[in-house]
């Protein structure tokens, strides 16, 4: 049994749920439960909930208060490598586009890490596009080992792995995973997967419950929103944050909630997925997991990311860049070779400013390597 | 006579234990933390940036506080131990609370690992003080092994429910030696207040002050509520009566009647 048992199971509940049928009462019973059934994140998610968004906003906002405090944690991503060998049509490093390719080598590398040390910063997301044979495992390893000096806690966002190599990049030093699933629609999954490894919609499906039993400290999963019906991908991605939190009770598990932003390529057709849909998206996932981690990336702008802050969000990113090399090697006059366009593009003492002024600690050291 | 509160071979005023996660700023927890007269102050080592210049938060950690380093983070045993060591190396005394949650959900202790820890830390010259489920087998094993102190749960962290754990924390404060401290699930002055009056040596609260609209004052109000419940249950607190007058003797009175 893994989430993609879940999942079917799943879409029965979906299936079954009338939105139509839910009334103002039993959105303010959502509210207040604590039940984890899915039809309670259902309701959460529905179009008559939407007319409640401050009755939602007033609970979660006092779950993450007592939860997690008035303090937000702070990384930033690196880009190892923009070479990819899939073809994902939403994406800037697909292998099709015509872009300059690069792999980092490990003094580029430790240039990287000094300059984004130097800012304050003691975690770091590390990033590769997906092609193994261009950032290998071994390549991975030698990075997370140059960076080990600079950092006190690196995370991954790379290519799925088995079990084992999960295993082997945890005991080299990586705390945890970022994997996102992209879309838990198994049907656009596979049309917007053209070609390439990733188009196994189950091995991805399941790679970060095989990261969790590879002894991960964290696993964040994340559904990219804009391929299908937020609705549908936020119920299915709070299904398998809870799946993964009954599961791997050690494991801190947290979501990301991604928007499309452009990017090279020429795919379109994206699902809209406004601001108001995106609150009720963190909102529904606060209540429903109390101890879930909420990332939010500079995909979204200033000024919204400034107003999600109290309403669930655990960790942001400050003083992004989507491109190999970006901070201090990549000439930025060149063509365009990152994997999307940021919106919110303060430096790190900006964010910790703007964290303060709303009240809150930017916090920038939340755990060692042991 | 003066009440002194003793705990690892030491003597403080205050018995009201501060932590100092949650706080909007190190500014407001340092000024919380004067307010509250706290003697022993607990922090997360995990949130010591010995490198920042301006963010470091033993800075702001008063300086006639006794700093008590927890493990918070640490899965098992073992990454507690390291973390101990770790903040003994790096210069932050041998004081730790030891906190090991396997259990992200709730964040309940696991008393098996906790102890563990504690036999290890304890032969190492720590004082130790184990964050733990109310058990009292597992608080006797502990105290055995060497623990300054116990700290059973009220409630689970951040719930602010209060002493939930009531009747197994009054057992543990009956047959514990050592001190008892409620630690986690406090969420306001009266729940401290009623920890202090069943006979608990201490409490520990963060959350309740620190998320607070007003940390400071939070703090004074916690440690007003915490002397308060100390003196009532040093004065010997009458037991609750029925809510009507009871009879004279209705099942002795027998005794004084005629044959």
């Amino acid at each position: 049994m893994t989430f993609y048992n879940t999942l079917q199971e799943s879409e029965a509940c979906l299936r079954n749920f009338d939105a139509h049928e839910i009334s103002r009462g039993s959105v303010i019973r959502a509210v207040e439960s604590e039940s984890c059934s899915p039809e309670r994140l259902l309701t959460l998610l529905s179009p008559k909930a939407s007319d409640d968004l401050e009755l939602m906003a007033r609970k979660a906002h006092e779950i993450t208060l007592r939860q997690f405090g008035r303090v937000i944690q702070l990384y930033t991503p690196l880009y190892l490598s923009n070479f990819c060998d899939n073809q994902c049509s939403y994406c800037g490093f697909n292998a099709r586009n015509r872009v300059p390719r690069k792999t980092l080598t490990l003094e580029e590398i430790e240039r990287e890490a000094a300059y984004i040390a130097s800012t304050g910063l003691k975690h770091i997301l590390i990033l590769t596009g997906g092609s193994r044979p261009h950032a290998p495992l071994s390549y991975i390893k030698s990075a997370v080992r140059v960076l080990k000096k600079y950092f006190s806690s690196i995370s991954a966002e790379i290519y799925a792995l088995s079990e084992g190599e999960y295993a082997e990049l945890a005991a080299e030093g990586v705390d945890g995973l970022t994997i996102y699933q992209e879309t838990y629609h198994e049907a656009v999954y596979d049309r917007v997967h053209k070609a390439g490894p990733k188009k196994d919609f189950q091995f991805r499906l399941e790679a970060p419950e095989r990261a969790a039993r590879g002894a991960f400290r964290n696993v964040n999963i994340g559904a990219l929103l804009g391929l299908s019906d937020w609705r549908r991908e936020s119920f299915f991605l709070g299904m398998h944050a809870g799946y993964l939190q009954d599961r791997f009770p050690n494991v801190e598990i947290s979501a990301s909630v991604p928007r499309i932003r452009p990017h090279e390529g020429d795919f379109s057709g994206f699902e809209q997925v406004s601001d108001r849909d995106l609150v009720q998206m963190i909102l529904a996932l606060r209540l429903f997991l109390p101890r879930l981690g909420i990332t939010l990336s500079t995909r979204e702008s200033p000024w919204l990311r400034e107003n999600l802050v109290p309403l669930g969000v655990t960790r942001m990113s400050a003083g992004s860049t989507t491109e190999v090399g970006g901070h201090t090697i990549a000439c930025h006059d060149a063509e365009d070779a990152s994997q999307f366009k940021i919106a919110d593009e303060r430096n790190v003492e900006e964010i910790k400013a703007m964290l303060v002024a709303r009240g809150y600690q930017p916090v920038l050291k939340d755990w060692m390597q042991l | 006579m003066e009440d002194l509160f003793r705990v690892g071979g030491r003597e403080f005023q205050s018995r009201l234990l501060l932590g100092t996660g949650k706080f909007a700023n190190y500014a407001v927890m340092k000024k919380a933390i004067e307010e509250s007269g706290s003697d022993i102050v607990t922090v997360a080592l995990r949130r010591v940036d010995p490198g920042s210049q301006a963010d470091n938060i033993l800075d702001f950690i008063p300086p006639q506080c006794t700093l008590m380093t927890n493990t918070s983070g640490a899965r098992d045993a073992d990454e507690a131990i390291r973390i101990a060591r770790l903040a003994k190396a790096g210069g932050a005394g041998n004081w730790i609370k030891i906190e090991v949650v396997q259990d992200n959900k709730y964040l309940l202790p696991e008393n098996l690992e906790t102890l563990k820890a504690v036999e290890v830390l304890v032969k190492e010259g720590f004082v130790v003080l184990p964050y733990m489920s109310p058990d009292l087998s597992m608080a006797r094993r502990m105290e055995d092994a060497g623990a300054a102190a116990v700290m059973p749960l009220g409630a689970p962290i951040g719930s602010n429910r209060g002493i939930k754990t009531r009747e197994l924390v009054e057992i543990m404060v009956r047959e514990i030696k050592v001190p008892v401290i409620v630690d986690a699930g406090i969420g306001s002055p009266s729940q401290a207040c009623e920890c202090m009056e069943i006979g608990c040596a201490a409490v520990l609260v963060n959350t309740a002050v620190a998320i607070s609209e007003n940390p400071v004052q939070m703090a004074s109000a916690f440690r007003d509520a915490v002397m308060a419940g100390r003196r009532a249950y040093l004065s010997g607190i009458p037991e609750k009566g029925g809510l009507s007058g009871a009879a004279s003797s209705p099942l002795t009175g027998f005794l004084s009647d005629e044959k």
